[in-house]
């Protein structure tokens, strides 16, 4: 029955909770209600079993010597400095805060991660209130099949195996030490060490196919001293400008390219010079093409023939006819 | 029935802390505040009350009020020092807090701002073991400019009318209105202020990293009745169905765009392509679109926009032959 486990279980953490010294097997048997009646093959499995589900529930059972001079009997222990929630008192305003992101999370793990954190810190004496109304409403969802077991293995530092498949590609099995998690754009991503390739890499979420397993025990490697995941993605991910772009814009059109300009002169006749610090090459082409003949490419080269290249593609397009 | 146990015990945990610090509590408000229902805080007090320190002798147990909680519906506990604390949080659980309060630092006000960055110190440090898997986890947004975000907060907390630059891609235009601030929301990685619009005359969402600038007016805000917060829950953008239906053909090449835009629908093409079905509102927005995706993409229907398309990359070649 629930009840008597869970009064079981309670009992056990209180007794290993305040004492002085490590616990002995035979002991705890005899002073915790529910393990005496027991027969010593139940009360081995019980006892076993017990201690498992209090180190899912984060409680840290210290195995050591019930009597230094006799090194044979195990005995257990819970050291309160490793238990218990450090003093932490918040000011209203920062209450306030903390209730407001308990409301972030619309990813039913994490969501429920907030909720047992503010019942702790409601237990440790502080009143926050997460139902008062806000007009400030950010929310981080997760649809990803991925993320749970990405964001699992991230936490317990578990190398995983998973099936990737980039746009049009084939799906490839990829290793991975999952360093990190990040929302980049909107999009869920883990940052990592690829074993496979022998260097950090960035896959994303969507694009993970079938399950993703654990491919190692947990705490199998380190996150290497220094990692910022934020600025691996930042890496990662399209870069620093490294070419500038010199665009020929109609007077009035082209704002995305003029907020991204370095510099804008009048060029006559109704058009503007526009230099535009560019990092992908493919990125400014497509930028360039959406505003159709309200700008033109003078340099470099290499961007104004792909420009002139693929607007010839959209003349000449099959079906393109009406 | 195990994981009831574990549940239950994890409650306890925080239970008798809390009660500790409070002194009686209205069952009810107990029960909002874990999460759960009278009734399974009732079940846990019965549990509690035949657990405490070892030996369970009538002066070990803790002691649960049932009077009080019968008779009043508050529930009291005494004798219970040696749990004085709550556990610890675990990783999941400062990891999820911390990242929520940085994802709400992002669009907070300034005051906000302030009491963010104190509450996000006293939790990294009650973190303990799980401080070096913080900064494992980033949730970028795309930045808005301070001003902005701390204008709209300001009017906002003031329920002021604002006066707004904004640019609309799709159209290549910067454009001014006046509007009636709802609220500020996070999702799919931008910033939005949802707010009643007297141009659009109409509930709009307006990104935040494209109001150019923001004035709050000394004016309150008064807009119709029919001004409501969309429901999010189904993503933030919805199509109607009076909105245009499109087909879009995409080269094997060009998946991505499916795994950005929202579409009814996607079926494989011969040559390893796609072939979509989108709604569009505006159709300013596909002509701009199909014109980034040259080469990749073309219009099917509306026969319309891919003459129209067609005819403009006609005009923007001619420019590289003069």
């Amino acid at each position: 029955m629930t009840s008597r486990k869970s009064e079981r279980l309670m009992n056990l953490v209180i007794c290993l909770l305040v004492a002085r010294t490590y616990v002995g097997k035979a002991k705890i048997r005899e002073v915790v209600e529910g393990y005496h009646d027991q027969t010593d093959d139940a009360f081995e499995k019980m006892f076993e079993r017990d201690k498992e589900e209090l180190r899912d529930l984060n409680i840290p059972i210290e195995v050591g010597h019930v009597d230094r001079a006799f090194e044979d009997e195990p005995g257990y222990r819970i050291r309160r400095d490793a238990f218990e929630l450090p003093e932490i008192r918040f000011e209203p305003d920062e209450a306030a805060v903390v209730g407001l992101a308990a409301r972030v999370w619309q990813h039913a793990s994490l969501a429920e991660a907030t909720s047992s954190a503010l019942i702790k810190l409601r237990a440790g004496g502080v009143d926050v209130d997460s139902a008062a109304l806000s007009v400030v409403e950010p929310h981080l969802g997760a649809r990803e099949p991925a993320f749970d077991p990405l964001w699992n293995a991230m936490v317990a530092r578990t190398p995983v195996s998973f099936s990737y498949r980039r746009p049009g590609g084939q799906p490839s099995a990829r290793h991975l030490e999952p360093w990190g998690i990040v929302s980049w754009h909107g999009h869920w991503y883990t940052v990592g060490f690829d074993r496979d390739r022998q260097e950090p890499r960035m896959f994303r979420l969507t694009r993970v196919e079938g399950d993703v397993r654990p491919d190692g025990k947990a705490e199998a490697f380190t996150v290497p001293e220094g990692t910022d995941v934020r600025a691996l993605a930042a890496q990662l991910a399209p870069s620093e400008p490294t070419s500038v772009a010199v665009l020929r814009v109609r007077a009035g059109a082209g704002v995305a390219l003029r907020r991204g300009a370095s510099s804008i002169r009048a060029a006559g006749s109704g058009w503007d010079r526009v230099e535009l610090p560019y990092a992908v090459g493919a990125a400014v082409a497509d930028l360039v093409i959406s505003h159709g003949s309200d700008v033109v490419v003078e340099a470099p080269d290499d961007l104004r023939n792909s420009v002139v290249h693929r607007l010839r593609m959209l003349v000449d397009a099959p079906g393109a006819q009406a | 029935m195990n994981q009831g146990a574990k549940a239950q015990v994890e409650r306890l945990l925080a239970l008798v802390p809390y009660l500790r610090e409070r002194g009686g509590v209205q069952l009810d408000r107990v029960a909002a505040d874990f999460g759960t229902t009278p009734e399974q805080i009732s079940k846990d007090l019965w549990v509690l009350y035949f657990c405490g320190l070892p030996g369970a002798l009538p002066g070990d147990l803790i002691e649960v009020d049932m009077e009080a909680l019968e008779g009043d519906g508050v529930v009291r506990i005494a004798n219970a020092d040696f749990l004085d604390r709550p556990l610890r949080l675990d990783v999941h659980e400062a990891l999820a807090l911390i990242v929520a309060l940085r994802t709400l630092r992002d669009v907070a006000g300034a005051g906000e701002r302030e009491a963010i960055e104190r509450a996000l110190g006293k939790l990294e440090s009650a973190a303990g073991d799980g401080v070096g898997r913080l900064d494992q986890v980033e949730v970028q947004i795309d930045p808005a400019d301070r001003v902005v975000v701390d204008a709209v907060n300001a009017a906002l907390k003031r329920n002021h009318r604002m006066r707004l630059s904004y640019f609309v891609p799709a159209r290549d235009e910067t454009t001014e209105r006046e509007v009636d601030p709802m609220r500020l929301i996070v999702a799919e990685g931008h910033s939005y202020l949802e707010a009643w619009c007297y141009r659009a005359d109409d509930t709009r969402l307006f990104r935040m990293d494209r109001i150019t600038s923001a004035l709050e007016l000394d004016v309150a805000c008064d807009p119709p009745s029919q001004a409501r917060p969309r429901d999010l829950s189904q993503g933030l953008f919805r199509p109607s169905p009076d909105d245009m239906l499109a087909t879009l053909d995409l080269a094997a090449d060009a998946g991505w765009v499916a795994e950005y835009y929202p579409h009814e629908n996607a079926t494989k093409l011969a040559d390893g392509g796609l072939r979509l079905q989108l709604r569009v509102s505006d159709p300013a927005w596909l002509r701009r679109l199909a014109l980034r995706l040259a080469g990749h993409a073309t219009v099917v229907i509306p026969s319309e926009i891919a003459a129209d398309v067609r005819a403009e990359a006609t005009r923007a070649l001619s420019a590289y032959h003069a």
